[in-house]
């Protein structure tokens, strides 16, 4: 057995979140653990930890690996500390998605789906993320980073840089007042 | 100006929090339903509303409300998709994120109407920071006596809750929605039976758009008579529009349905024309699953009289030369897009997309996304223009979900219009990636 248990916090709000579905469906709660659990352990989801996750739901392993395996979010392998999600599809693209990744390549030294040597910055091309309005734009945690410039990208990565803090989903964020 | 239904109270300030958005009437609706109306009459009212469903699909609320199988002793759901992930369209984040309120209204009315005591809004995952805004205003509406135990001393209980999703375009396909709920991946299930019948855990349960929801409190209020006279013939009211691309106004309009496309477009009030002083090329005026047109076709029926932004006219002239209002993410394309490289992108998207359960789409949208990257490579012929269109009729209408025709209708779409830009392509492909795209 491993040693991988959530703290007490974030076990308090896993139950809180089981106790939402009816008797005997706890396996609803079944993304939202795995978002904890990859938000509290480095990014990413290691079998120990889905499986740590199985036995919170009383479910088998497996059904935690084929959900963890079926959605873009979870990330099945270690990330940088700072995942930039670029999105390329369409109004993204037509703002200039394909010079935001470049940027970015140039600036990082690495390529669309690379990490950087320090673990610092992982660069990811992703589908739509509905801000279409404001292209192009970029996800990083849970932040939007929207009507993207070369300018704008310098100063976020330098930021990032600075702060040098893992990004999360469950981070609180600034929101844009687009 | 058009009637502002959704938005009327979108620039008022600090809207987003409880007070606020009580002193401009809100929370009337569960008010007006619970303590004066029956279940069955706030129905009636959705009905004679008609109102249809703002996802994309436009299907009439009130007659999906009417198939809610009522077993006795066996819970019924109520199940919002905030799942928006239709490339081009962002209205319902913009809903949620500035009036959070509105959804919760909404889903409460709907709730009381379909005698629903659980309620769940599915949020895609990418939207992660609004679920701390829909939780709070939530928190707000228990505070306040709207949510919980015995609402306003009806003796009605309601419940709502917010589950994040993981990032997954097909959950915002309803049954794929459910089976995500329920911790499963997100395959869509085989109709019949409906979730009307059997959804969420087996149980009746009714799956409603964002911005649908939204709009019940003011058919609870005003009436569903004076919601129908909003709009034009069978499309009644206001519509949520998510305008992006060379546009010079990107952003979320809502327009009451029935204006010409070519004002939406050009007038100041909305998109304020093409960016940079170019021409107009094409538009996709539903989200990326529907059928791209070129500007004349836009702009103009086949008799020359003006299309209009409302379902019927936008479909005007079938699969042909016509298209759908869709989801309303209406993505503009300026004289120096290449529409070869645009469909890349979409079938990129597609490809990615697809859960992989029914042959059809799995290995069509991976062929769809090889040829179109070979054609961008400059290694494709005219063949494999006819290889497209092959593989796109063998997908449409032969899998478990719409997602399969939504991956077939853009490809066949931007063919049938723009047949002679593909073949000039393949015999001269320009990428125009390399243009100068980004604001400076």
């Amino acid at each position: 057995m491993s040693d991988i248990k959530f703290s007490k916090e974030t076990l308090a709000l896993a139950n809180q979140i089981i106790a939402r579905y009816p008797e005997g469906k706890q396996k609803s709660a079944l993304i939202p653990l795995l978002h904890l659990a990859q938000a509290e352990f480095d990014g990413w989801l290691s079998p120990e930890v889905m499986d740590y996750v199985a036995s919170l739901l009383h479910i088998q392993n497996i059904e935690a690996y084929e959900v963890a395996s079926f959605y873009s979010m979870f990330n099945l392998k270690p990330v940088g500390k700072c995942m930039i999600e670029v999105c390329r599809t369409s109004s993204c693209w037509l703002r200039g998605a394909n010079e935001v990744i470049a940027h970015l390549e140039n600036k990082l030294g690495i390529k669309e789906g690379e990490t950087t040597a320090d673990g610092m910055f992982t660069l990811k091309a992703v589908e739509c993320l509905g801000s279409c309005g404001t292209a192009p734009m970029m996800m990083i945690g849970a932040q939007f980073h929207e009507n993207l410039t070369h300018e704008k990208l310098d100063a976020i990565i330098d930021t990032c840089k600075q702060d040098g803090k893992r990004k999360t989903y469950l981070d609180s964020v600034v929101v844009d007042n687009y | 100006m058009g009637r502002k239904i959704l938005l009327a109270h979108d620039h008022v300030p600090g809207i987003q929090g409880y007070e606020v958005y009580r002193q401009h009437g809100g929370y009337n609706s569960v008010e007006k339903a619970i303590k004066t109306m029956s279940p069955e009459a706030v129905v009636e009212e959705v009905k004679k509303s008609g109102l249809r469903g703002r996802g994309g699909a436009g299907f009439p609320t009130g007659m999906k409300w009417s198939f809610l199988a009522k077993p006795e002793g066996v819970p019924r759901y109520l199940v919002c998709n905030a799942d928006e992930s239709e490339p081009g369209t962002f209205k319902d984040r913009y809903l949620m994120s500035r009036i959070p309120h509105t959804l919760v209204e909404g889903m409460i009315t709907s709730s009381y109407a379909l005698g629903v005591n659980t309620a769940y809004i599915y949020i895609r995952g990418e939207y992660f920071y609004i679920v701390s805004i829909l939780e709070k205003a939530i928190a707000e509406a228990y505070a306040n006596g709207w949510l919980g135990k015995n609402i306003l001393g009806s003796g009605y209980n309601l419940d709502l809750y917010v589950q994040v999703g993981a990032g997954a375009y097909i959950c915002g396909e309803e049954t794929a929605l459910l089976e995500s709920l329920e911790g499963k991946r997100g395959n869509p299930r085989i109709k019949p039976p409906f979730p009307a019948i059997a959804g969420l855990y087996g149980c009746p349960t009714v799956v409603n758009n964002v911005e649908t929801l939204a709009a019940v409190s003011f058919i609870v209020n005003e009436g569903g008579d004076e919601y129908a006279k909003i709009g034009i013939g069978k499309s009644a009211g206001t519509k949520l529009i998510s305008a992006s691309g060379h546009i010079n106004k990107p952003g979320v309009y809502e327009i009451e349905m029935g204006i010409s496309v070519e004002d939406f477009i050009f007038s100041e009030e909305y998109c304020g024309g093409i960016s940079n002083g170019k021409k107009l090329k094409a538009v996709v005026a539903g989200g990326s699953s529907v059928p791209i047109l070129p500007a004349d076709k836009i702009l103009h029926l086949a008799n020359g009289e003006k299309r209009l932004m409302s379902y019927e006219s936008l479909a005007d002239g079938g699969f042909g030369g016509g298209t759908m209002l869709g989801s309303g993410g209406f993505i503009v394309m300026d004289e120096d897009t290449s529409i070869v490289e645009n469909l890349f992108t979409f079938a990129r998207f597609y490809h990615h997309e697809s859960c992989g359960q029914c042959s059809p789409c799995r290995e069509g949208t991976a062929w769809m996304e090889k040829i179109l990257h070979k054609m961008i490579d400059g290694h494709a012929t005219v063949a494999d223009i006819d290889l497209l269109w092959e593989i796109q009729a063998k997908i449409e209408g032969n899998t478990i979900c719409p997602l399969g025709d939504a991956a077939a209708w853009p490809v066949a779409s931007a063919i049938r219009h723009f047949r002679s830009e593909f073949e000039e392509y393949v015999k001269n492909p320009k990428v125009i990636n390399k243009v100068t795209r980004m604001a400076v």
